[in-house]
């Protein structure tokens, strides 16, 4: 799109007659074509005829007069002239040469040296790759020396006021040279009605009105993140380049420069460069690579960690892959040497242990001094919480890896045989099931009489207390992870890399979030945000209004255990060995605890003590 | 005037001002009995006391259903303020809406009325988004000049999905308390945002009326969704900045819990409005959610 600011008044816009090839100006200047135009003003190719042995070419700039009132459109005039009078005392490499400056009519130019090169925005639109590093560093640091000059004039410092791409030349010898100042704009009408469009590399406070130089070195930063990311701002929300960190787009730009274009885009002009030259050596030094920062970078400083005190350990004869639970003054876990363990939870002594004659993967659930348990060797179990006697089981036909969920006096678990079940907790009888398409390993949610559930076909189901079904939705793969519903909607993620929220009442689909990989974990929810781990090793928080994602934390490896949250933090486990406790606004690192093996599982957490479980063997209670 | 239909209604509306004068003098309406299960919906646009003629227009469309595995409740609710001269903001305004409201029906409630549902339905944020990129590529192409903001919001269950460019406004009201939703795509929002200037600065600023997003600005439309849940017994208020911008958010609220109807209460704002001088055109929808 070429205006990016486009007027919507009422006028409609006039259409202005530009000059034809052939017209000569004053008796001397033939024009020869047209380089540029643009509202009120047009820049032609023109000939100087003075010089009638040699083709002296001149750049010609015209401004046409529309002010309708007399007096404004002499004022026009004259603050034209002033400007035309000031620009000719220049001296710079990188300012054309003015000579001439005449009004005609309603029309008013200037004559200027004629740049043969490219301006920036049209290097930018050939190059199809990102530009090179140093050539950017080079032309930047021509920029911030003319801009100096520019500051330091006497007796007043020129603002140039209009940096950006477009006004930047790159002549024949790769130098930069300035070519429009602005001076067309004593001619824009004041703006009436509605505009779209922003100038994009412009200053916040230019909208008071404020013009200093700190404002051109705003956009010159911003000129050189449009270079760098190739992201034009104009289209863009105005003030948002923090929100495009130029190494996010362009990682091949040095931490250095980036560094120094984000001073020069601080909102708070006190906070940016206070003169051209200091940035012209910032820029100097990234180009030496001395590797001098001229401010130092936002850096995420991680909070001496408090040393973590591990309370204390107990170590099984297999892997934790599932979760604990915390019941009363105990501690359940199951291990995959297929024992369910009950711990002292605050000494972590050992109480009990039932062993069934599978693995358990599961998470225990317990209620009314009951816990239950599923394994892999089909069975439901149901054990008295304080001393592990069987109170009753139940088959299924098929291993159970799902986790029991307690609601209505009623167990719901999954299991490899393809049902939902649906038992008594008292008398252990099977009230209902009913039949999916696959393997059920997630743990069924159940709230307001329907349960919600996925399985390994990639199918999730929604079924009310009569068995009936109430809808069914199709992921592309399985949907390991459990599902949490918050306000009417239900989140749960699938090995097709996808994060979905449907609304729980109907199952339409309201939004789905990609991630980088598969994910088994099941999502957390806290103040509007969804905290989910991804086999991509990532641990992402996207608020769930709009469906973004707020950030992402990379671990060393998958993250397949569900997060949880808890006082401003999320915890979370990663194959990596690690758990994690990160921020929860922003994703910064809090701490790091190491353990000797994959963390599958989900942490409990209660009275400030976490317990974790990891496929080192051993249980974790930290203090936190 | 119309009576709450209880089947499809829709009402496309570009009502001329009412002067203040004839409002005083009219009887005043009688309305059913509230139903306690349905969601009610007001309507109010007026060309203000500024502008000669309006530029903004406003869609509803609203369906309830009982009987065997039918329908949820569904309501569509659409504002949009035009701009550009010469006709051009009435076409652009007309022109997103219909290509929005169209877009929506056929891949909603259409799609459920279908006897043979099908299985992958696009997500409802992403339908959003693709019906306000379709109204920026028909308003580009049909209405050179043109452009309107946006702000579309379906209800199906217990969501409201909401699609939004440009500086009209939705707000979840309940208990006592009114919530913007929507972001102003406008340049003064953005300095507010950074600090630059006060709410009250940026509520007389002169280049409070300059978007940086507007539907038909072409390439590269960025469109705002977001979903939230229903507000039992609160409301939803979808309305264009001849009202926001001239009517406080607390006269809002006071107008809205005062009124027996959400028609009476959006007969009301657009007075309050035209009380407050009226220099834009007004439009507003006021969706009222039963306690269930």
């Amino acid at each position: 799109m070429q205006r990016t600011t486009r007027k919507l008044d009422d006028k409609g816009g006039e259409s202005i007659d530009r000059l034809q090839a052939g017209t000569t100006l004053q008796d001397r200047y033939l024009i020869l074509g047209m380089l540029g135009s643009g509202g009120m003003s047009s820049v032609y190719k023109g000939r100087d005829l003075h010089f009638p042995n040699v083709t002296k070419l001149v750049a010609i700039k015209e401004m046409v007069n529309l002010i309708a009132d007399q007096s404004m459109y002499d004022m026009v005039v004259r603050n034209f002239e002033r400007e035309a009078d000031l620009l000719a005392t220049l001296s710079h490499p990188a300012i054309p040469t003015i000579y001439d400056n005449f009004t005609h009519k309603n029309r008013s130019y200037l004559v200027m040296e004629f740049i043969d090169g490219q301006d920036l925005e049209e290097i930018l639109a050939e190059y199809k790759e990102f530009l090179p590093e140093d050539r950017v560093v080079s032309w930047a640091i021509e920029l911030c020396d003319v801009l100096s000059y520019l500051h330091n004039h006497k007796p007043q410092p020129i603002i140039f006021r209009d940096m950006k791409p477009s006004n930047v030349m790159i002549d024949q010898h790769n130098h930069v040279r300035l070519i429009d100042f602005g001076i067309a704009r004593h001619f824009q009408p004041g703006e009436k009605g509605t505009m779209i469009g922003t100038e994009g590399y412009s200053p916040p406070e230019q909208y008071r009105g404020e013009a200093s130089p700190a404002g051109d070195i705003y956009a010159l930063g911003a000129t050189l993140h449009h270079l760098l990311t190739k992201r034009d701002p104009r289209i863009e929300p105005p003030f948002s380049f923090a929100e495009r960190p130029i190494r996010n787009v362009n990682p091949l730009v040095s931490p250095e420069l980036e560094n120094v274009i984000n001073t020069a885009l601080a909102y708070d002009p006190k906070d940016r460069y206070p003169s051209a030259a200091l940035m012209k050596e910032a820029l100097i030094s990234v180009a030496k690579r001395t590797g001098m920062l001229s401010k130092p970078s936002v850096a995420a400083v991680i909070k001496q960690a408090d040393k973590i005190e591990e309370l204390w350990s107990f170590k099984c004869e297999d892997e934790i892959r599932g979760s604990p639970l915390v019941y009363e003054n105990l501690i359940f876990v199951g291990c995959y040497d297929n024992n369910l363990y009950a711990l002292d939870k605050e000494t972590g002594a050992f109480r009990w242990k039932f062993a069934t004659e599978g693995g358990i993967t599961g998470k225990p659930a317990a209620e009314d001094g009951i816990v239950f348990i599923g394994s892999e060797d089909s069975r439901l179990y149901a054990l008295s919480a304080n001393h592990g006697d069987l109170v009753w089981t139940y088959y299924t036909e098929g291993p159970i890896r799902s986790s029991p969920t307690l609601s209505d006096g009623h167990v719901f678990v999954g299991s490899d045989d393809r049902r939902l079940h649906v038992i008594n907790q008292v008398s252990g009888r099977r009230a209902w099931r009913v039949e999916a398409n696959g393997p059920i390993w997630s743990t069924p949610m159940v709230q307001e009489e329907r349960v919600y559930f996925g399985c390994e076909s990639g199918d999730f189901y929604c079924y009310d207390f009569k068995g009936e079904l109430k809808w069914r939705k199709k992921a592309k793969r399985a949907v390991t992870s459990s599902p949490i519903l918050v306000d009417g909607m239900v989140y749960f993620g699938s090995r097709d890399w996808t994060l979905y929220a449907l609304e729980a009442e109907n199952g339409w689909q309201v939004w789905r979030f990609r991630m980088g990989g598969a994910t088994i974990s099941t999502p957390a929810y806290a103040d509007g945000m969804i905290f989910i781990g991804c086999g991509d090793n990532n641990i992402y928080a996207i608020d769930a209004r709009h469906s973004r994602e707020i950030w992402r934390y990379e671990a060393d490896h998958q993250v397949t255990g569900s997060p949880i949250v808890h006082e401003g933090s999320v915890y979370v486990g990663s194959v990596d060995g690690s758990l994690y406790c990160l921020d929860f606004r922003s994703g910064r690192l809090r701490w790091r605890f190491h353990t000797d093996g994959p963390i599958t599982g989900t942490p409990a957490i209660t009275e400030n003590v976490l317990y974790i479980g990891s496929m080192d063997h051993k249980l974790y209670a930290l203090l936190i | 005037m119309q009576s709450l239909i209880r089947f499809l209604r829709g009402i496309f509306q570009r009502r001329e001002p009412d002067a203040p004068e004839i409002i005083a003098r009219r009887e005043s309406r009688t309305y059913p009995a509230p139903s306690p299960n349905r969601i009610e919906v007001g309507t109010g646009q007026s060309a203000g006391i500024e502008r000669s003629h309006n530029e903004d227009a406003l869609l509803v469309l609203t369906s309830a259903s009982a009987g065997e595995a039918l329908l949820p409740d569904f309501g569509l609710f659409i504002v949009a303020d035009g701009m550009g001269g010469h006709r051009a903001g009435e076409v652009a305004s007309s022109v997103s809406i219909r290509t929005v409201a169209r877009r929506l029906t056929q891949q909603t409630i259409l799609q459920m009325l279908d006897l043979e549902p099908a299985e992958d339905l696009t997500p409802l944020q992403d339908l959003l988004r693709t019906a306000l990129e379709e109204a920026n590529e028909a308003v580009v192409e049909q209405v050179p000049g043109g452009g309107t903001t946006l702000t579309a919001a379906v209800v199906l269950g217990n969501q409201i999905t909401i699609g939004h460019v440009g500086d009209s406004r939705a707000y979840l009201i309940q208990n006592g308390k009114a919530e913007v939703v929507t972001r102003d795509h406008s340049l003064v929002e953005r300095l507010r945002e950074l600090g630059q200037l006060t709410s009250e600065e940026a509520a007389i600023h002169p280049q409070r009326n300059v978007l940086y997003r507007a539907i038909g600005q072409g390439a590269n439309l960025e469109v705002d969704v977001l979903s939230l849940a229903k507000p039992k017994g609160g409301h939803l208020l979808i309305c264009s900045d001849g009202l926001w911008g001239v009517v406080s958010d607390d006269t809002m609220l006071q107008i809205i819990a005062q009124a027996g109807h959400p028609q009476d209460a959006c007969d009301e704002l657009v007075r309050a409005a035209n009380r407050a001088g009226g220099p834009d055109n007004i439009s507003v929808v006021l969706v009222r959610f039963p306690e269930e």
